[in-house]
């Protein structure tokens, strides 16, 4: 905040726009404290030697992230949260976005198809994973009737890593069993990019169709170059909205698949809930959270750039 | 014609799959939660119970009832509070921009990506300090603090689509700050706030991290009643679901009742340019 | 309008909270400050926290503290549970009111090392002793038990309740259809465990979605192979997990989970469980509150559709796993929870919580006739057992450990790495 002043003289901004500034300041101050306060707490510990539930604020350098990057099962959650987020994110936009295309044609019962995928947002994380957690086994679940075509697939007890290959001490590669866990949480997610879209469809006004089907573009060529380049802000939102919720995941895992077989479905949520409050190793914890944390600048800085380019 | 109704019987087709699909899980957790326990196993997931028993929402309730105000106090406060700064931070910082007011956007959006079992230790050592720890004003706050960058994105995005002219002439016409706010932006935000509210309502309901560290006993709200259903070493999964459905229906109530605003909400949201 | 003023109403709300936070802590202040006074002259109160939530564990607690409330009416009792992930919700609540200065009077917490190196060795609990000598304990507990919740000479907590890790509940249905005899050695369950794969019978069912349930059975195989005193003295650090003994172990465990059913991973124990009630498996290696689910919750009847023996190759041996509840330094109401202390650590007390709980006393008098027939027998065997302590519960290493062995358990089910699994463990062992 004190950077902002010497700007806002320069500019000889109005009363108005101090005003502004003084209402935003209580949100400031808020985060600042809750978010920047905290997280330093944390950052600091990252490189302490707390291992232990004794208190130890000793200096250890950068110790537990090497130790982090050097453990089999952080490496796997990194390559499971890569996977997880990508396919998860993508999912979401494209049935989201094919949903509310097919219930923007005019549908009749469109509120009760609309309720219908909303629905799953009602439902916790918790209630979501104990329930996918038997449809998805592969001895009882939806393959009771995937046998009937014959197959079979081992969902999240599958072990197979896809297109493998070695990296560090892991097996670099789709784990196949993350897709399990992908089409629970794009069952509950799916309603939030689906409304989101169906608004912005509503909002593109006909005669734009209308002009682009005169000039004797095709209806895909409509979608592609009229529609979805308008329905850029909300794939941002979206994308920015589930890469938080994807990158935290905790809850969904640890009531559905836990850790996984050889670590096929963890996340870096669940290791640092177990490491920090069961291990005691509160160091090892916090650098898991820093890790996570620097890995949200993946997402964030295209997301701003693009913000700027669209405002010019 | 003929080639259009074709059309439209497939896209019937698709759309009643794919909401079986979508309903397959709500099925299981129903006949789950009208089972005695002895029937609930992975073997007999998907078979009807053998006679239907609501003891399991009997004894649900009755666990759940005595947290269900709780939850009301806390989730009604929070939603609105954090709905109202969301508001306001997405009007400053779209409309009332300055220099460096993206760099505060992305310092609040930041906020949004923390993960919140790094930071319970030193959060709940304020809270105490204060004197919030272990009471729901403190719950509130927390809720209100962290759901911030997400309301205040979602409002951000709203506002930008409001024509900057229109503010610029209430200007002219010698509107203020907050004059443009009651004037212009309130009313065409009444539908952005259905949308953020009901996000809120949802995330907030349905929150156990914050809810079963910062409240003990009394005070803790319904999702904390619902695990508490739940044994360390045995879980009965259908008092589990019973309750499970119980503690989603003042969610699912309000996206029945609020459905078409939500999307009504995000429609006047996305008209850009 | 009227809409809007009611936003400005609200928004000046937010500011005041926001801006104002001193305000509304003063508030808190008073109000809390009150609180406290009104307490402590009415009557004084003792706060018990624990994981007990579920059916028959609460049920067992709620009898406890109505006893508790029959003895000392002028002492109020607050029930703080927390529910969920088998106690790790709680210990995450208890590790911040910890490091807060905010303890609750007393907390539930596996006795052994999960305490020793936790809360004693930060130097946070106070010494039982003069409570043990004041009650006459010494000798009404097993002095193996008092050794487990004692560091050094200090005693350091009041075991309530013993669950036992070594039993393998088995279908009694399917060992008659099969002729089978029950297993008391590794090679006889392996002979056993070949015929029932033969007939296309899962011999053990193994649900480890959570790891500690695999732990369990590797614990139960580290018993074996080394012996009680060997077990204990690997933990104890006298013996290295490179020890051939260890490694032969490791190549059990390897070999056991070769009969386990193809989906373990997508299980939890109960599920697990239900492979056995079923006859789709045979047997499971299970900590006896399994006894409780098959009873009370899938209606089978003990000695007729299920039977039990201790895991091969530890006849004669009990794995301990125990509550215990101990004194926090720094509570202001340290009689009153001394009090407490006393009524759990009673034969009342005991056989107030125990049988409703479905886990037997941890004092050696107390009252067989109020158990089912699985408890009069494990009280039988608890006399005259050699105990050793249970890894996947904390009671024979600290919890760093615990998670780490339980990370490489993950790994090695998996791999069956014999070599990778013995240099995990090893490598955490300095933290044991």
């Amino acid at each position: 905040m004190e950077k902002e002043i010497p700007v806002v003289k320069k500019r000889r901004l109005s009363k108005d726009h101090l005003t502004a500034i003084a209402f935003l300041i209580p949100s400031v101050i808020l985060i600042l404290i809750f978010v920047y306060g905290f997280i330093s707490w944390t950052g600091y510990l990252s490189v302490s030697n707390y291992n232990t539930i004794v208190p130890d604020f000793s200096f250890a350098g950068l110790k537990n992230y090497i130790y982090l990057f050097n453990d089999f099962r952080f490496q796997a959650d990194l390559r499971n949260t890569l996977f997880f987020t990508i396919l998860f994110i993508g999912l979401v936009i494209v049935i989201g976005l094919a949903l509310a295309i097919l219930l923007d044609q005019k549908m009749k019962g469109e509120s009760i198809f609309r309720n219908i995928f909303l629905f799953p947002m009602a439902l916790s994380f918790i209630v979501t994973g104990v329930v996918w957690q038997w449809l998805l086994n592969p001895s009882t679940g939806f393959n009771k009737f995937l046998n009937l075509f014959g197959i079979q697939p081992k969902w999240y007890t599958d072990t197979n890593i896809l297109a493998g290959f070695k990296w560090g001490s892991i097996e670099f590669g789709l784990p196949v069993a993350i897709i399990a866990v992908v089409i629970a949480a794009v069952w509950q997610m799916t309603g939030f990019s689906l409304a989101m879209y169906l608004a912005g469809l509503r909002g593109i006004d006909d005669e734009l169709r209308e002009a682009a089907r005169m000039d004797g573009a095709s209806e895909f060529q409509v979608y592609r170059k009229i529609i979805l380049p308008i329905l850029m802000p909300i794939t941002m939102s979206v994308v920015i909205i589930m890469a938080h919720i994807s990158l935290k995941i905790f809850d969904l895992v640890y009531a559905m698949t836990g850790s996984g077989a050889n670590f096929v479905t963890d996340v870096p949520g669940l290791y640092m809930f177990e490491t920090t409050f069961r291990g005691n190793y509160y160091a090892n914890g916090a650098a898991i959270a820093i890790i996570m944390l620097l890995l949200v600048a993946v997402f964030i800085v295209p997301y701003l750039w693009n913000n700027r380019k669209g405002e010019g | 014609m003929a080639s259009l109704r074709i059309g439209t019987i497939v896209k019937y087709t698709l759309l009643v799959l794919i909401s079986i699909l979508f309903l397959t899980p709500i099925y299981v957790i129903i006949i789950t939660s009208l089972k005695p326990l002895s029937e609930v196993s992975l073997a007999q997931m998907w078979t009807l119970p053998t006679s239907i028993d609501f003891s399991s929402y009997k004894m649900a309730f009755d666990s759940l009832a005595p947290n269900l105000l709780n939850s009301f106090y806390l989730v009604i406060p929070a939603t609105l509070l954090s709905a109202l700064l969301g508001a306001m931070n997405g009007y400053i910082l779209s409309k009332w921009k300055f220099k460096g007011s993206d760099i505060i956007f992305t310092f609040i959006l930041f906020g949004m990506f923390i993960p919140y079992q790094s930071i319970l230790i030193p959060m709940i050592q304020f809270l105490r300090t204060i004197e919030l720890y272990n009471t729901i004003p403190g719950l509130v706050l927390v809720h209100v603090v962290y759901g911030l960058p997400i309301t205040t994105l979602m409002f951000r995005n709203f506002y930008a689509s409001i024509p900057d002219e229109m503010i610029e002439s209430a200007q002219i016409d010698g509107a203020s700050f907050l004059g443009v706010f009651r004037h212009i932006i309130t009313p065409l935000s009444i539908t952005g706030f259905v949308v953020v509210a009901i996000w809120q309502f949802t995330n907030i309901w349905n929150e156990f991290l914050f809810a079963v560290t910062i409240t003990t006993g009394d005070k803790q709200p319904v999702m904390v009643a619902l695990q508490n259903l739940s044994g360390s070493q045995i879980v009965q999964w259908n008092v589990q679901m019973a309750g499970a459905l119980l503690a989603a229906l003042p969610t699912l109530l309000v996206y029945i009742f609020l459905g078409k605003y939500f999307v009504r909400g995000l429609l006047a949201g996305s008209v850009k340019g | 309008m009227k809409k809007f003023y009611g936003l400005i109403v609200l928004l000046s709300l937010v500011l005041v909270i926001a801006a104002c936070g001193a305000d509304d802590a003063s508030k808190g202040d008073t109000d809390k400050g009150k609180d406290k006074a009104d307490k402590k002259d009415k009557t004084s109160a003792v706060e018990i926290f624990s994981w007990w939530t579920g059916a028959g564990e609460e049920d067992g607690l709620l009898a406890l503290i109505d006893l508790f409330n029959e003895l000392h009416p002028e002492i109020t009792v607050e029930n703080a549970a927390v529910a969920g992930g088998a106690g790790t919700n709680a210990k995450a609540v208890l590790a911040t009111r910890m490091q807060g200065n905010d303890p609750p009077s007393t907390f539930q917490v596996h006795g052994g090392e999960e305490l020793n190196k936790s809360w004693v060795a930060a130097d946070k609990m106070s010494p039982l002793n003069d409570l043990y000598e004041k009650n006459g304990w010494m000798d009404k507990f097993p002095e193996e038990l008092i050794e487990l919740v004692s560091d050094g000479d200090d005693i350091y907590s009041v075991p309530v309740n013993i669950h036992r890790g070594n039993v393998v509940f088995y279908n009694k249905a399917v060992f008659e259809e099969h002729g089978i005899e029950v297993p008391t050695t590794l090679e006889e369950f392996f002979a056993v465990a070949d015929k029932l794969q033969a007939a296309d019978v899962v011999p053990l069912a193994l649900g480890d979605k959570e790891s500690w349930e695999a732990t369990q059975i590797f614990e139960n195989v580290l018993a074996a192979e080394l012996g009680t005193d060997g077990y204990n003295d690997l933990f104890a650090g006298d013996i290295e997990f490179t020890d051939d003994k260890v490694v032969k172990a490791a190549e059990s465990f390897g070999k056991i989970l070769d009969y386990v059913n193809e989906d373990h991973s997508s299980r939890n124990w109960q599920d697990s469980a239900q492979l056995v009630a079923e006859g789709e498996a045979a047997m499971i290696n299970m900590g006896d509150w399994a006894k409780g689910y098959f009873v009370n919750d899938l209606n089978l009847v003990t000695n007729e559709d299920f039977g039990y023996f201790p895991f091969p190759g530890t006849v004669g041996d009990f794995a301990v796993i125990t509550d215990t509840f101990g004194l926090p330094k720094g509570i202001d109401n340290v009689e009153e929870t001394e009090q407490f202390l006393t009524v759990l650590g009673s034969v009342e007390g005991q056989d107030a919580f125990n049988p409703l709980k479905g886990s037997i006393p941890a004092r050696i008098d107390a009252d067989p006739s109020k158990y089912d027939d699985y408890g009069k027998d494990t009280i039988e065997d608890f006399k005259t057992a050699n105990l050793f302590p249970s890894l996947a519960h904390g009671s024979a290493a600290s919890e760093g450990f615990v998670t780490k062995a339980n990370q490489a358990v993950n790994i090695f089910v998996t791999q069956k790495d014999v070599e990778n699994f013995i240099n995990s463990l090893q490598n955490a062992a300095p933290d044991m």
